[in-house]
């Protein structure tokens, strides 16, 4: 085997299996590979190459002993908003200090019970608040692709950039990476990689750090359908420490990818036709549509009236859990502690400093939104409104079995471009949020490129708990558009 | 819905972020366009409708009244900017 940084997750567990290599030389590759390109990309915040070594080892003897999990020597990152015990966890906020969690998140403990190795802690935006990762404390990433002919540095996408950007430039088999409002599917579509945000409950939030709880999600980004599909089947399972994690069986998704579409119903909402829709993206839209009828799917138009209400209504609820969520970061029992002549200006300082302007933007909007006096205008409002959003779905999933989106109304954008407006940052996530709003799985792959030469993706979106419908028609438009664009290493 | 800065130095208060005084007018700006943008939800008739405040329509679920895990002082004081003898340091509340 040359190169084994460019295995899939599923070539590799198959060659591991065949022992074609040892679960030691694919991590002491990939940690040379990732000390070679993180220097310009950024995707890494930590990296733990002795680690990865040790674990890798580890996984060697396991199988030799007969005992090989299902992930068994895969060389996987981490995206940092996941505790890892041992592991400095920063989640890209300076507020957390060199936090160094005690205990693991239940969704990597699963990786590591089914043999997987972990490489290091991926980059994001701070509490994965943003759409760029130029919010984070560490640093943005840069996206491995550059438009044709340019060498302008793009953004990976956010908030899951440093995971995008690791998975596309062949420094993982596949990462983990969380979705409040697009955060996975976004960055899967600005990098050229797949990505899923299961149905809410689906994986434990149990050690992700809290950004907003009733959306905050954790899924897979890969290289192929079926990876995604391996890597969620470990991540997702129920899990008593999270109340909302779901008590029902996690199916083998993998299976689900290359099963026959024929006869399934696929929805096009006609209310995702926004204004301003850049032509080739319309156009990626309409090719995907006839891929899935060609495929053998039914394809009908449907309508989901209250979307252009979902990004609104989002940043009042996001915010709003987030101003919550985040009141723990006091400089008290952990993280970050800045002097002040009373606690209440301890807690002041702490927070001025330890926060970025982005994470206090949302703290602020949220303490305003849930104040006395305006509640009832905003946040309850905004509730009733996610309610309409929620049951738009449902009358849609009456006709049809998922639906078929673009991921995001553009490709990857320049670093710096869009750090002025934080509406025009937020309209990234216009395709995406409704489906953390109404708890749905949405997943998006890469079907093409743009004029530039940069990926642009589509998103399926599935009724709850369906994941295997999505992984299915995936499968098929995977197939069908051939996607097999890679950056080139202009960073090795 | 606009606001100014004296609102920004009120909810600054609340949020427990110290904002200094020539922040306050550019946050005002700021948070000002987000909430005019975000007024167009009261185009949505939402008359009658049951508020949602969780994707998972399951009741949370109940579990047994018992110590699950514990005993763990030293690791819970790992990461206190200060602490002794057991215990987090904390700034003087009461004089």
């Amino acid at each position: 085997m040359s190169d084994l940084n460019g295995l899939t997750l599923k070539g590799a567990l198959d060659a591991l299996a065949a022992k074609q290599f040892s679960a030691e030389e694919l991590a002491r590759a990939q940690v040379a590979a990732i000390e070679a390109a993180n220097p310009a990309l950024n995707a890494y915040v930590l990296t733990t190459p002795e680690k990865a070594i040790e674990m890798a080892k580890a996984s060697d003897a396991r199988r030799a002993r007969g005992e090989a999990g299902p992930l068994e020597g895969a060389s996987i990152g981490v995206k940092d908003l996941f505790a890892t015990e041992g592991v400095r966890t920063t989640a890209a906020s300076k507020i957390l200090g060199g936090f160094v969690p005690p205990y693991e998140s239940t969704v990597t403990a699963n990786l590591w019970r089914d043999g997987a190795v972990m490489l290091g802690k991926l980059n994001l935006d701070e509490f994965a608040m943003g759409s760029s990762n130029e919010t984070s404390a560490l640093g943005p990433v840069v996206n491995p692709w550059r438009s044709r002919g340019s060498n302008k540095p793009l953004t990976p996408g956010g908030s899951s950039g440093g995971s995008a950007a690791a998975v596309a430039a062949d420094l993982c088999l596949a990462a983990t990476a969380t979705d409040t409002g697009g955060s996975i599917r976004q960055p899967a579509a600005f990098t050229g990689t797949v990505g899923i945000k299961p149905t809410y409950g689906r994986c434990s939030r149990w050690g992700v750090v809290a950004f907003a709880s009733s959306l905050d999600q954790a899924g897979p980004i890969a290289k192929t359908v079926e990876d995604a599909a391996i890597l969620l089947t470990s991540m997702a399972g129920h899990d008593p420490k999270d109340s909302t994690s779901l008590p029902v069986e996690t199916p083998d998704f993998a299976s689900f990818v290359g099963k026959s579409v024929k006869g399934l119903k696929v929805g096009v909402p006609e209310d995702y036709r926004i204004d301003g829709m850049p032509a080739e993206i319309a156009a990626l839209w309409d090719q995907g549509i006839e891929w899935l009828k060609a495929a053998g799917a039914e394809v009908k138009s449907v309508r989901l009236p209250h979307t252009k209400y979902a990004l609104p209504a989002y940043y009042i609820i996001a915010p709003a859990e987030a101003s919550s969520n985040l009141a723990r970061y006091d400089g008290m029992r952990f993280g970050l502690r800045e002097p002040g002549d009373s606690l209440a200006e301890v807690y002041e300082n702490t927070r001025a400093s330890g926060f970025g302007d982005e994470v206090k933007r949302r703290i602020l909007i949220g303490t305003y939104v849930l104040s006395a006096g305006y509640y009832d205008a905003y946040y309850l409002r905004a509730q009733k409104v996610r309610r309409r959003i929620a049951d738009d779905f449902d009358a849609a999933f009456k006709d049809v079995d998922a639906l078929l989106t673009p991921t995001a109304p553009s490709a990857a954008f320049g670093l710096g471009e869009r750090t002025d407006d934080p509406v025009a940052m937020y309209l990234n996530d216009v395709f995406t949020v409704t489906t953390n709003l109404a708890g749905l799985p949405g997943l998006s792959l890469p079907a093409g490129l743009s004029s530039d030469g940069l990926p642009l993706g589509l998103q399926l979106i599935g009724r709850a708990l369906d994941e295997g419908t999505l992984f299915s028609l995936a499968g098929a438009l995977e197939q069908a558009a051939g996607f097999k664009a890679k950056p080139e290493k202009w960073w090795a | 819905m606009s606001i100014d800065a004296a609102t920004v130095r009120r909810v600054a208060k609340l949020a427990r972020i110290a904002e200094p005084e020539h922040r306050l007018e550019p946050l005002a700006r700021e948070l000002s366009s987000i909430l005019n943008w975000i007024e167009q939800l009261n185009e949505v008739d939402v008359e009658g409708v049951e508020p949602m405040a969780s994707a998972v329509a399951a009741k949370l679920p109940m579990r047994e009244d018992v110590v699950a895990d514990g005993g763990d002082a030293a690791k819970v004081l790992s990461n206190a900017p200060k602490s002794a003898d057991g215990f987090f340091i904390v700034p003087k509340v009461v004089e």
